[in-house]
């Protein structure tokens, strides 16, 4: 047996929890969930039905657990797993699935495909089995602290500007503030406005925040990859200058996975609960505004719809706030007619969009959102993923739409009231 | 000899079968290990959890219609086949006499021959999907074949048993039934439990992040 698929096996015996066994002993193979996944529905190739991705775990659980596999195995019958077993995966679990969930949503018999689809990339990036460009992302956020090799330095010269933008001062490691804000690598390196957008938005609601030199980076490409041990050591630094700084509450950005990772499965990934509160960005500026700190002027005309990241809103709950936040704003909103817990993905969640290699997949999977967006005649789409913000731009250059691409947090920032002097 | 043998040791054989084994595959599920999820909750997983055992029951409306024919013909056969199982008049009566000692209403014959249509019709629209519709064909295994055959030869022997009348006949449908309590616990079939704890604990995730699922 290979080095390989001893390790995969081992995972994959790890990963047999309770609910895997239940999910399994349930599942009558009815191809439902196909119907959810865009990856089929865009292509048509069963291979992308949900629960077909599972087939490494629910192979070992036919051979290892169900009965007709120890009655075989006992007869030395058993069909032994084969390194081809994890290796003919690899491409269905990191090019053909965004981690979306929508799968979960729909199984008649109430299997959560997408965690059982986690499972197993879980045991293929332990085993070394994952696509080259996100274990190159994942070394340099272990190496340098960010997937997209961003330094401290590169924080600070993008803190200048925003600075020189704006004239207000961006709290660095200010010790006892409310807040602990954190940034994505996008936001770093594509979307600065987000960073410009908050420090105006504390200022005007005279919020306590601060950066943390130790831990601005939120992108947690061990989620991505599926490796739980490096999203608990990425986790870890963020809970080590959450702690360092004495902060009450870090704030997760407007980046999907960054927000699981952090506020769902970080507690998990490092085993203790934390001595602070973590809430999604969107869930702090619903917060403000609903106790008057954050108070909006003027709306926007053209027709804007909404796109709901699926780790923030399906799988993470922040449903309500966007529309919140979005209603005393917006003149023209127009709901896509599939949203809210069952959105489609943008097709570049869970990894794909760092996968160089799904990038032809990524796009066909984007025809979705396309005739999504089209049906609503919609020309600007909001969201509040800055992972979602990019793979759609890059949809929408592809495709030659006219829509425009825009940041919720920004958008309350340019229609602040005015502070009285 | 074999109407003894099938009316008796190998009924109580089946019978003992079905139900040691449906509490051990039950037990081995619930009583396997299972991590405590650390993060702070946004809502109760309990309620989410029971709610989810039943809210699974109607698919939700953004995808009801691309899957009208699993969804219809899902209803048909399972609708039909519980009518059946527990209406059909001389289910009640050998319930009454050999299990419970207590008796209801059977179903009138038209509504058996309505309850059996529907559960044929829906169990072979499955099946058939099941070998064209080529997601279905993809994953589907032996055992879920095997399953379909048993329940669709119990399903026959039955309507035989009750149109015909003789021992042989009746016999036969019970010698299926036995065979398919014997299958049942190792097999697709014990879906029909399982979907409880697979649901809760769906449902309790979600619920746990204060996602209504």
């Amino acid at each position: 047996m290979s080095e390989k698929l001893e390790k995969g096996l081992e995972v994959l015996r790890a990963e047999m929890d309770s609910k895997a066994q239940a999910f399994f002993s349930s599942c009558v193979n009815c191809g439902i969930c196909a119907e959810s996944c865009l990856f089929y529905t865009e292509t048509m190739d069963p291979r992308y039905t949900p629960i077909y991705k599972t087939e490494p775990l629910r192979k070992l659980w036919r051979n290892e657990y169900s009965f007709w596999g120890k009655i075989s195995s006992a007869l030395g019958f058993s069909k032994t797993m084969t390194e081809s077993d994890l290796t003919d995966w690899e491409e269905l679990v990191y090019d053909g699935c965004s981690m979306c969930g929508r799968c979960s949503m729909v199984c008649p018999v109430g299997v959560d495909i997408s965690g059982m689809i986690f499972k197993v990339k879980h045991a293929l990036s332990k085993a070394g089995i994952s696509p080259e460009g996100l274990i190159g992302a994942t070394q340099r956020a272990v190496d340098i602290g960010s997937p997209m090799g961003i330094t401290l330095k590169t924080v600070k010269a993008m803190i200048k500007h925003v600075e020189k933008n704006t004239g207000l001062k961006i709290p660095m490691d200010v010790e006892g503030a409310d807040y602990m804000a954190l940034l994505s690598s996008n936001e770093i390196a594509l979307y600065p406005e987000y960073l410009e957008s908050l420090a105006k938005i504390f200022d005007h609601a005279g919020v306590s925040w601060t950066l943390s030199s130790d831990a601005f980076e939120a992108t947690n490409s061990g989620l991505q990859i599926g490796n739980k041990t490096i999203a608990g050591q990425l986790v870890q630094r963020v809970v080590d200058g959450a702690e360092k700084l004495k902060v009450k509450t870090v704030i997760s950005p407007e980046c999907g996975h960054a927000y699981t990772a952090l506020r769902w499965e970080g507690p998990n990934f490092i085993g203790k609960a934390y001595p602070f509160r973590v809430v999604h960005i969107l869930e702090l500026l619903d917060e403000l505004q609903a106790a008057g700190k954050i108070r909006t002027t003027g709306k926007e005309g053209e027709r804007l719809t909404f796109h709901d990241p699926c780790s923030i809103v399906r799988r993470g709950g922040v449903n309500a706030q966007p529309r919140n936040l979005l209603e005393p704003i917006t003149e023209n909103f127009v709901e896509m007619a599939d949203h809210g817990n069952m959105n489609w993905c943008c097709g570049g969640g869970g990894g794909v969009s760092s996968n160089e290699r799904a990038e032809e997949l990524k796009l066909t999977a984007f025809n979705r959102k396309k005739s999504q967006i089209e049906a609503t005649g919609a020309t600007g789409v909001v969201t509040a993923c800055s992972n979602c913000r990019m793979v759609m731009e890059e949809g929408v250059e592809t495709n030659e739409m006219d829509v425009e691409l825009l940041g919720l947090t920004e958008m309350i920032a340019a229609h602040l009231e005015d502070r009285p002097n | 000899m074999i109407e003894n043998l099938i009316d008796g040791p190998l009924w109580y054989f089946s019978l003992a079968v079905f139900v040691i084994g449906v509490v051990w595959r039950l037990g081995s599920i619930i009583f396997a290990s299972r991590k405590q999820d650390l993060s702070v909750a946004r809502g109760a997983a309990g309620p989410a959890a029971i709610k989810t055992v039943f809210s699974r029951f109607v698919p939700h409306k953004e995808i009801v219609s691309q899957i009208t024919v699993p969804f219809v013909a899902g209803y048909m056969f399972h609708l039909g086949l519980f009518a059946l199982l527990f209406f059909a008049a001389p289910h009640v009566a050998f319930l009454e006499e050999n299990l419970l000692g207590f008796g209801w209403t059977p179903m009138p014959h038209w509504a058996f021959i309505v309850a059996s249509q529907l559960a044929f019709l829906g169990l072979i629209m499955l099946w058939v999907r099941r070998m064209v519709n080529p997601v279905s064909r993809l994953i589907s295994t032996w055992d879920d074949h095997v399953a379909a055959i048993l329940t669709f030869v119990v399903m026959l022997t039955g309507c035989f048993a009750l149109l015909e009348g003789s021992t042989g006949l009746r016999l036969l449908h019970r010698f299926s039934v036995e065979l398919w309590l014997i299958y049942f616990p190792f097999s697709a079939l014990m879906h029909t439990f399982t979907f409880i704890p697979s649901r809760a604990f769906t449902g309790a995730w979600f619920g746990r992040r204060g996602i209504d699922a």
